[in-house]
């Protein structure tokens, strides 16, 4: 809880949009804030209620390892994945610089 | 000049006994898309060239007496989030425009196989993340009913597409509601299917736990032709159930007689009084045709929609990493990876979609996780457990698909939670991963559909096919 008593600040919508790499603007910040706020204040509900011993459920059905024969099957043409990819050279997806990040 | 069958198992019999030709069918349909489709905007692409292609060859091989799939010359329209290889696969969005799948989705190899012929990659709620298609970076898809209103979402232009007439049937996927609300609100039948009956394989992924691909039709016989055309073990998806697909046309016409219909006695509020109302004449014409209607209650109902916009955000945030100006689609060149990350997704991606990669990230972030994501995951145990419960006393339940009918188009796009509480009946058994379809029965306020919600137990589809079909037999009767 912030102070304002939001569920969420524009501190923490600035970190998470920079978490997952969403480049946006002071107004853009402030606007989600205020939207994702409302919506996080409705999430409140479930605190009347007690989980502690309750499993989580992360899928319907119980997960299970899936294999299959460890044999040569067709794959996806390179050329064709190649070809829609922004960029590509020598066989290889293009990227810029990958050194100098700014965390 | 002969007349097209309005359903695909009249088209299908009739292109494979010679009485119509399937190019004529596509024609057919393809005008209907011509005539009025600029008005609706169901589709993001029509594929006409292709269309007709596949419809000579379905009328070539019937010349020559080779034999036809059981969907032979029905036209298709598929949801713009299915990989068609070679043919651009959007979902709505920008970071997507122009991208040609190298691949066919399994959903889409298999109608092929049946004979079925794609008409056109329909409109959707940007990555399938909405509740009226409005979020679509291409522009809202209207309600053919009326073009004032939203055709629901997200898979908003597959069920307008069904309800103009412009396909027979379509492809939906649905991860909270995503099918049946749109089929309730465009006044079409929409079956999700028990998690695991149908492959993903090829489905551009939202929220992998919940996500599940199926069909649209004006009959609850072709929801039920399309969903065992497409259903059955696919060893390209590791969450496919290893079974083969259930013979269900059979049961819509098998009748209620000694099924147990459960009745939600604290059902969430929030509906209209007419939708209300048309719950209570269908248990009336349940009830006529022979089903007991036993009262239950599922407590943990009212907690799904805090559940779930916590689960599929935290899950998108997720998926949708691979949006990274890489491997495909867009990119906005930057001096470095990062920054070309960054601002590629900022260029890419939608509002809506933004709020749900950010609600994502923070439920799963450090300090947050366990008080958000964590206890999502709890609430949904007690969901599915609530189910169970419920399910040893009855067979099937039925609730509205929606709290209202067609809304206006722009009433709920800039207030995001009022547009989640539109999921409010449908979000529960994905997060339970059951079977579930809408069935139009009557209407409602400003004389528009209202659609009934059947659900069952997982791989209850039979059952739920049953009750669906004595619903349309009883013809949304008082």
């Amino acid at each position: 809880m912030t102070q304002s008593g939001s569920p969420i600040s524009a501190a923490d919508v600035a970190k998470v949009a920079r978490l997952a790499r969403l480049d946006i603007d002071d107004a853009q910040v402030e606007h989600f804030t205020e939207q994702l706020g409302k919506v996080m204040g409705h999430f409140g509900d479930i605190d009347a209620l007690d989980l502690s011993a309750v499993e989580p459920m992360t899928q319907p059905y119980p997960l299970v390892n899936v294999m299959r024969e460890d044999v040569e099957l067709p794959t996806l043409d390179t050329d064709e994945v190649l070809a829609a990819a922004p960029a590509a050279e020598e066989r290889r997806f293009r990227v810029p610089p990958i050194i100098g990040l700014d965390g | 000049m002969t007349t097209v069958p309005s359903t695909a198992s009249g088209i299908a019999s009739a292109v494979s006994s010679g009485s119509v030709s399937a190019r004529s069918v596509v024609d057919a349909h393809l005008e209907r898309i011509a005539t009025r489709d600029g008005d609706i905007h169901a589709f993001n692409l029509v594929t006409a060239d292709e269309a007709r292609a596949h419809a000579d060859a379905i009328d070539a091989d019937i010349a020559a007496g080779r034999p036809v799939g059981p969907l032979a010359g029905v036209p298709i329209a598929l949801k713009d989030n299915l990989c068609t290889h070679g043919i651009d696969t959007t979902c709505s969005s920008k970071i997507l425009e122009g991208w040609k799948p190298p691949y066919d989705a399994t959903v889409v190899s298999r109608l092929r196989a049946a004979g079925a012929i794609s008409v056109g990659k329909t409109n959707l709620d940007e990555f399938a993340m909405g509740s009226s298609t409005e979020n679509s970076a291409f522009g809202p898809t209207k309600n053919p009913l009326d073009l004032s209103r939203v055709p629901g979402g997200s898979s908003g232009g597959s069920a307008a597409a069904v309800a103009a007439g412009f396909a027979p049937v379509s492809l939906g996927s649905d991860t909270g509601g995503s099918i049946r609300q749109p089929a309730a609100l465009c006044g079409v039948v929409g079956v999700k299917p028990t998690y695991g009956m149908v492959s993903r394989y090829g489905l551009v992924a939202y929220a992998s736990s919940l996500d599940q691909i199926g069909p649209f039709a004006t009959t609850v016989s072709d929801a039920a032709l399309i969903t065992e055309v497409i259903a059955g073990h696919d060893p390209m998806d590791s969450t496919s159930i290893p079974q083969p697909a259930p013979s269900l046309v059979g049961a819509v016409t098998q009748g209620v007689a000694g099924m147990r219909i459960g009745r939600v006695t604290d059902l969430p509020g929030g509906a209209e009084p007419e939708v209300m109302e048309r719950l209570n004449a269908a248990f009336d014409a349940l009830a006529a045709a022979g089903a007991t209607i036993v009262d239950i209650t599922l407590p943990s109902l009212s907690y799904a929609l805090t559940a779930y916009y916590l689960i599929a955000p935290a899950e998108a945030s997720s998926n949708l990493a691979r949006f990274d100006g890489v491997r495909y689609g867009l990119r906005v060149n930057a001096a470095d990876t990062n920054a070309m990350y960054g601002a590629t997704r900022a260029a890419g991606f939608g509002d809506e979609v933004k709020r749900r990669i950010m609600l994502g990230t923070y439920a799963l972030s450090a300090g947050y996780y366990d008080a958000y994501y964590g206890k999502a995951l709890k609430v949904r145990r007690i969901i599915a457990q609530d189910f169970d419960a419920a399910y040893k006393n009855v067979d099937a339940i039925v609730i509205p698909t929606s709290p209202l009918v067609a809304f206006k188009a722009g009433d709920k796009v800039d207030d995001p939670m009022a547009m989640y509480l539109c999921d409010i009946y449908t979000i529960p058994t994905n997060l339970a991963g059951h079977p579930a379809m809408s069935v139009p029965f009557g209407t409602g306020a400003h004389n528009l559909p209202v659609g009934m919600q059947v659900l069952a137990p997982a791989l209850g589809e039979v059952a739920m096919f049953r009750v669906g079909g004595a619903l349309e037999a009883a013809g949304g009767a008082q």
